[in-house]
C-alpha cells in the first residue's frame, strides 16, 4: 500500500503542472506578443526617425511632447500677455485690440509719490504693490523661522516624531481655498474665536472687518498653511549634516548655540537658499488662499498685485486685459529680479 | 467577396443605428441661470411641461452664482463659448452677441406688443431704430426698503411711514438706532452694490447726468448719501460685513434682515420671494415706500431678461423654448409662483401664490414705487454710458469706509474710474 500511494499523488501533481502551465503559457505567449508588437511598433517609428535624425537627435524627439504642452501653455501665453500689454480697449481677442504702445506702463508708473498710492494714477495698483511688500517681508521672516524652529526641533529625538512630523505637514495637503475657509469661519464676526471671546466675557473683535487685523490673519494662515512643506526641506538638510561634526564640536566643548552657529546654520544654507527663494516667489504671487479668505477686503487692505491684475483683466465692469497684462510684466519683472539675485547669491555661496 | 458583402452589411447596419439614434436624441440646449429665490424651481417645472409636449428638446439649466453670472459669463460669451440662454441683469454688456429671434418667431409682433421698448431695446443697443429681438424682460425689479415691523413693536418705536406719506433717510436713520439699541441689533444696512446706493443719492438730491448724458458724480446729493453710509459704520448702526467683509464683490444685506437682526433694509422687490421662503410669518416684515429728501423719492429701476445668443447651434429650439417662455400663460404663470413683478405688459389680472400677507403688501409697495422712479434712475438703468458707474462708487466708497480715502477723494476717484472705463470702452 505505501509503495502504491505515492506515485499517485504524484501523478495528480503533475497532471495540475501541467493543466496550469497549459492555461499559462498561452497567456505568457499573449503577453509576450502583445510587448513585440507594442515595441515594434515604436521600432517603426523611431528607426527611420533615428536614421535620418541620428542619435542626437533623437534627444529633441523625446524632449518634444514636454516642449510643447510647455509651449502652449506657458511661453504662448507668456508671449500673448506681452503683446496684450501694448493693446488697449476692451475687446478679448488680440486682432480686436488697438495697439497703444507703452500706453498701459505709463498709466500704472504716471505717480507724484511712489510711497503714497493717492498721488498715482493707478492707486489700487500701488496700493497692491505695498501690500504685497509688506505681506512677502512679513510671511517669508516668519515662514522661514518657523520652519526652521520646527525642523530643528523634529530633528531631535523627541516623544511622538512620528505624529509631530505628520502634523506639522498635514496643512499642505489641504486646498487653499478650504484653507482660507476653515479660517473664515474661525474668525468671522459670528465665528468661532469671536465665540470664544464673547464667552469669556470679552467684545468681538473685527478681525475680517479692521484692516491691520486681516492683514495680520492672512500672513498668519499663509505660514500655518505652508510651513509644513519648508519644514520637510529643512528637516532633510538638517539630516545630511554628518553626526560626526557634532560629535567633533562638542568634544571641543562647544555648546548648543555655538554648534547651531558654527555647524548647522552654514551647512544648512544651501537648502536654506532653496527655502527662501521657493518662499519669496511664492509669496509675491500670494492670490487665492486670502481672495478666499478676505477677498481682497475690507477696502483694499489684503488686495495683493495677482488680485489687482485678475480684477483689472476679468471681474470690473469694464476688461481692462491691456492694464492687467502691463501690471503682470512688472511682476514678472519683479519676480526675475529676485530668481536673479538668488542665483548671484547661490553661486557666490558655492564657491565659499 | 464574401467579406465584402459582410462589411457592407455591417456597416449598413451600424449607419441605420446611429441614424435612429440621431433622430430619436434630443437636441441639448443650456441655460446659465441664478437664482435670487424660488424662481430656477419654477423655471424647471415650467420647462418639464415643455419637454414633455416637446420630445426633440431637452433643456439644462446651469444654475450658478450671481457673481459667475455677473463676471464669468461675458468672458465666456466674448470668448465664443455662450450658453444657448441666460438670465442676465446686465443686458447691455452681450449686444452685438445676441441672436436675432425674429426669423424663427411665429409671431414677432407679439413681442413688441408684449414688452416694453425700453426693455427690448436695452438688449438691442444705441440703434434707436433697431428692430431685432434678442428675449424678453422676464423680471422688473424696483429697488427699495423694508422693516421688521417686529422689531419695531418689540423696542416701542413708531414706524416713522405709518403717520408720514414722506420720512426722509435721516429719519428713518434715527428711528431704527431707536429700535436697534432697544432690541440689540442693527439698525440699517443697504446691500453693497453700486445700484443700490444709486436710488438714495438720487433721493437725497444727486444727479449723475446732464442733459447731454455726460457723467458727473461729486454733487451735494452724493456727498450726501456717502457720509449718511460712513456714519452707518462709524456709529456701527450697520453690519459691517454687507460692506467691508466681501472683499471687491456684490454682498446683499438680506442674510441678517432673514435672521431677525436687523430693523431696516434697502434693497428691493426681488427679495420679496426670499422674504416668503425664509421668514414666512416668523416675524412682521413688509416693504415701506423709499425714503424722500432733496431729489424726490426714487428706487432704481432694474430687472433681468431671458435672452439668447447668436453662438447657439439650434437657433429654431431656441426660439421655440423662449416663445413657449414668453407666452401669456407660462409668464403669468411664474410670476404667480416666484412672486415677480412682471416685465410682461399684458399678462391680466395676476393672482401671486401667497398667503403671506406681508409679500402681498409688499408686492403692492413696489409697484407703486415703479410709477415714482426717476429720469435720472432710468437714465443709470438704461443709458449707454452708465455702465461705468456703479463698481467705481461701490468700491471707492467702500474705501472711504474703511478710512484708505478721504470722502474728497473718493468723489474724485470714482469720476476717474468711470472716465478711464468710458474711454477703454470708446477705444474698443
Amino acid at each position: 500500500m505505501t509503495s502504491t500511494s505515492p506515485p499517485t499523488e504524484s501523478k495528480q501533481d503533475k497532471r495540475t503542472d501541467s493543466s496550469l502551465g497549459g492555461l499559462f503559457k498561452p497567456i505568457g505567449g499573449l503577453f509576450a506578443a502583445l510587448y513585440r508588437g507594442i515595441i515594434n511598433v515604436v521600432d517603426f517609428v523611431m528607426h527611420p526617425l533615428q536614421d535620418r535624425l541620428g542619435v542626437r537627435g533623437m534627444a529633441y524627439v523625446f524632449v518634444l511632447p514636454n516642449l510643447l504642452i510647455f509651449g502652449i501653455f506657458i511661453v504662448f501665453p507668456m508671449l500673448l500677455n506681452f503683446y496684450y500689454a501694448f493693446t488697449g480697449g476692451t475687446r478679448l481677442f488680440p486682432q480686436d485690440r488697438p495697439f497703444v504702445g507703452t500706453e498701459n506702463l505709463e498709466t500704472l508708473f504716471t505717480c507724484g509719490n511712489f510711497f503714497d498710492p493717492n498721488t498715482c494714477r493707478t492707486d489700487i495698483f500701488w496700493r497692491a504693490v505695498m501690500n504685497t511688500g509688506g505681506y512677502v517681508v512679513a510671511q517669508v521672516i516668519f515662514l522661514i523661522l518657523l520652519s526652521l524652529l520646527s525642523a530643528l526641533s523634529l530633528n531631535r529625538k523627541v516623544v511622538g516624531r512620528g505624529f509631530f512630523r505628520s502634523a506639522f505637514f498635514y496643512p499642505v495637503l489641504l486646498s487653499p481655498v478650504v484653507v482660507a475657509l476653515i479660517w473664515k469661519w474661525i474668525l468671522q464676526q459670528d465665528g468661532l474665536l469671536n465665540g470664544l471671546i464673547v464667552a469669556l466675557g470679552g467684545e468681538r473683535v473685527g478681525f475680517l472687518l479692521n484692516a491691520q487685523w486681516a492683514q495680520v490673519w492672512a500672513v498668519v494662515i499663509s505660514v500655518w498653511a505652508q510651513m509644513g512643506f519648508y519644514t520637510l526641506i529643512l528637516l532633510a538638510g538638517l539630516q545630511a549634516i554628518p553626526a560626526e561634526l557634532y560629535e567633533a564640536a562638542s568634544i571641543d566643548g562647544a555648546n548648543l548655540w555655538q554648534s547651531f552657529r558654527r555647524i548647522t546654520l552654514p551647512l544648512l544654507m544651501p537648502t536654506m537658499f532653496v527655502v527662501i527663494v521657493l518662499s519669496l516667489i511664492r509669496a509675491v504671487q500670494v492670490f487665492d488662499q486670502v481672495f478666499a479668505f478676505t477677498g481682497g477686503g475690507p477696502g483694499t487692505a489684503t488686495t495683493y498685485m495677482v488680485q489687482f491684475i485678475y480684477e483689472t483683466g476679468f471681474s470690473n465692469q469694464t476688461n481692462q486685459y491691456g492694464l492687467a497684462a502691463a501690471a503682470s510684466l512688472v511682476m514678472a519683472f519683479f519676480l526675475l529680479l529676485l530668481t536673479a539675485i538668488q542665483l548671484r547669491l547661490g553661486r557666490r555661496s558655492d564657491v565659499t | 467577396m464574401k467579406k465584402v458583402g459582410v462589411f457592407l452589411v455591417l456597416a449598413l447596419l451600424i449607419i441605420g443605428v446611429l441614424g435612429v439614434q440621431a433622430q430619436t436624441e434630443p437636441v441639448e440646449l443650456r441655460i446659465a441661470w441664478y437664482d435670487d429665490g424660488n424662481e430656477g424651481a419654477v423655471l424647471r417645472d415650467l420647462l418639464d411641461r415643455f419637454e414633455a409636449d416637446n420630445a426633440d428638446i431637452r433643456v439644462v439649466i446651469d444654475t450658478v452664482p450671481y457673481t459667475s453670472i455677473l463676471e464669468q459669463l461675458p468672458l465666456q460669451v466674448e470668448a465664443g463659448e455662450a450658453p444657448d440662454m441666460a438670465r442676465v441683469s446686465a443686458g447691455e454688456r452681450y449686444r452685438g452677441f445676441y441672436l436675432d429671434l425674429r426669423p424663427y418667431l411665429t409671431d414677432p409682433a407679439y413681442w413688441e406688443e408684449s414688452f416694453p421698448a425700453a426693455a427690448l431695446q436695452w438688449l438691442r443697443g444705441a440703434d434707436e431704430d433697431g428692430t431685432e429681438i434678442h428675449g424678453f424682460p422676464n423680471q422688473f425689479t424696483v429697488t427699495g426698503p423694508y422693516i421688521n415691523r417686529t422689531l419695531f413693536e418689540q423696542a416701542g418705536v413708531d414706524v416713522p411711514s405709518d403717520n408720514s406719506d414722506e420720512v426722509t433717510w435721516e429719519q428713518w436713520t434715527e428711528a431704527a438706532a431707536e429700535v436697534a439699541e432697544a432690541t440689540e441689533t442693527y439698525a440699517v444696512a443697504i446691500d453693497r452694490s453700486g445700484h443700490r446706493f444709486a436710488g438714495p443719492a438720487f433721493t437725497q438730491g444727486a444727479t449723475y447726468f446732464d442733459e447731454e448724458g455726460n457723467i458727473t458724480i461729486d454733487t451735494p446729493g452724493f456727498r450726501t448719501m456717502a457720509q449718511m453710509l460712513i456714519d452707518w459704520h462709524t456709529n456701527e448702526l450697520t453690519p459691517a460685513e454687507v460692506w467691508l467683509g466681501s472683499g471687491g464683490t456684490y454682498a446683499p444685506g438680506a442674510p441678517f434682515f432673514v435672521s431677525g437682526e436687523l430693523a431696516f433694509y434697502m434693497s428691493g422687490s426681488w427679495q420679496i420671494g426670499n422674504f416668503a421662503t425664509n421668514i414666512g410669518d416668523a416675524f412682521d416684515w413688509e416693504a415701506v415706500p423709499n425714503p424722500t429728501g432733496p431729489g424726490g423719492s426714487t428706487g432704481m429701476p432694474g430687472g433681468t431678461a431671458f435672452v439668447a445668443f447668436a453662438q447657439t447651434e439650434h437657433p429654431e429650439e431656441v426660439a421655440r423654448v423662449m416663445e413657449y417662455l414668453a407666452s401669456v400663460d407660462v409668464y403669468r404663470e411664474f410670476v404667480e409662483r416666484t412672486l415677480f413683478i412682471p416685465g410682461h405688459q399684458n399678462l391680466g389680472e395676476i393672482d401671486y401664490q401667497t398667503e403671506l400677507p406681508a409679500a402681498e403688501q409688499s408686492l403692492q409697495v413696489f409697484a407703486a414705487e415703479a410709477l415714482k422712479l426717476s429720469d435720472q434712475a432710468y437714465g443709470l438703468q438704461y443709458g449707454s454710458n452708465a455702465f461705468a458707474v456703479n463698481n467705481p462708487v461701490r468700491d471707492r466708497l467702500t474705501q472711504a469706509i474703511i478710512g484708505e480715502l478721504s470722502l474728497d477723494d473718493a468723489i474724485l476717484r470714482i469720476q476717474e474710474d468711470i472716465d478711464a472705463a468710458l474711454a477703454a470702452a470708446a477705444a474698443s
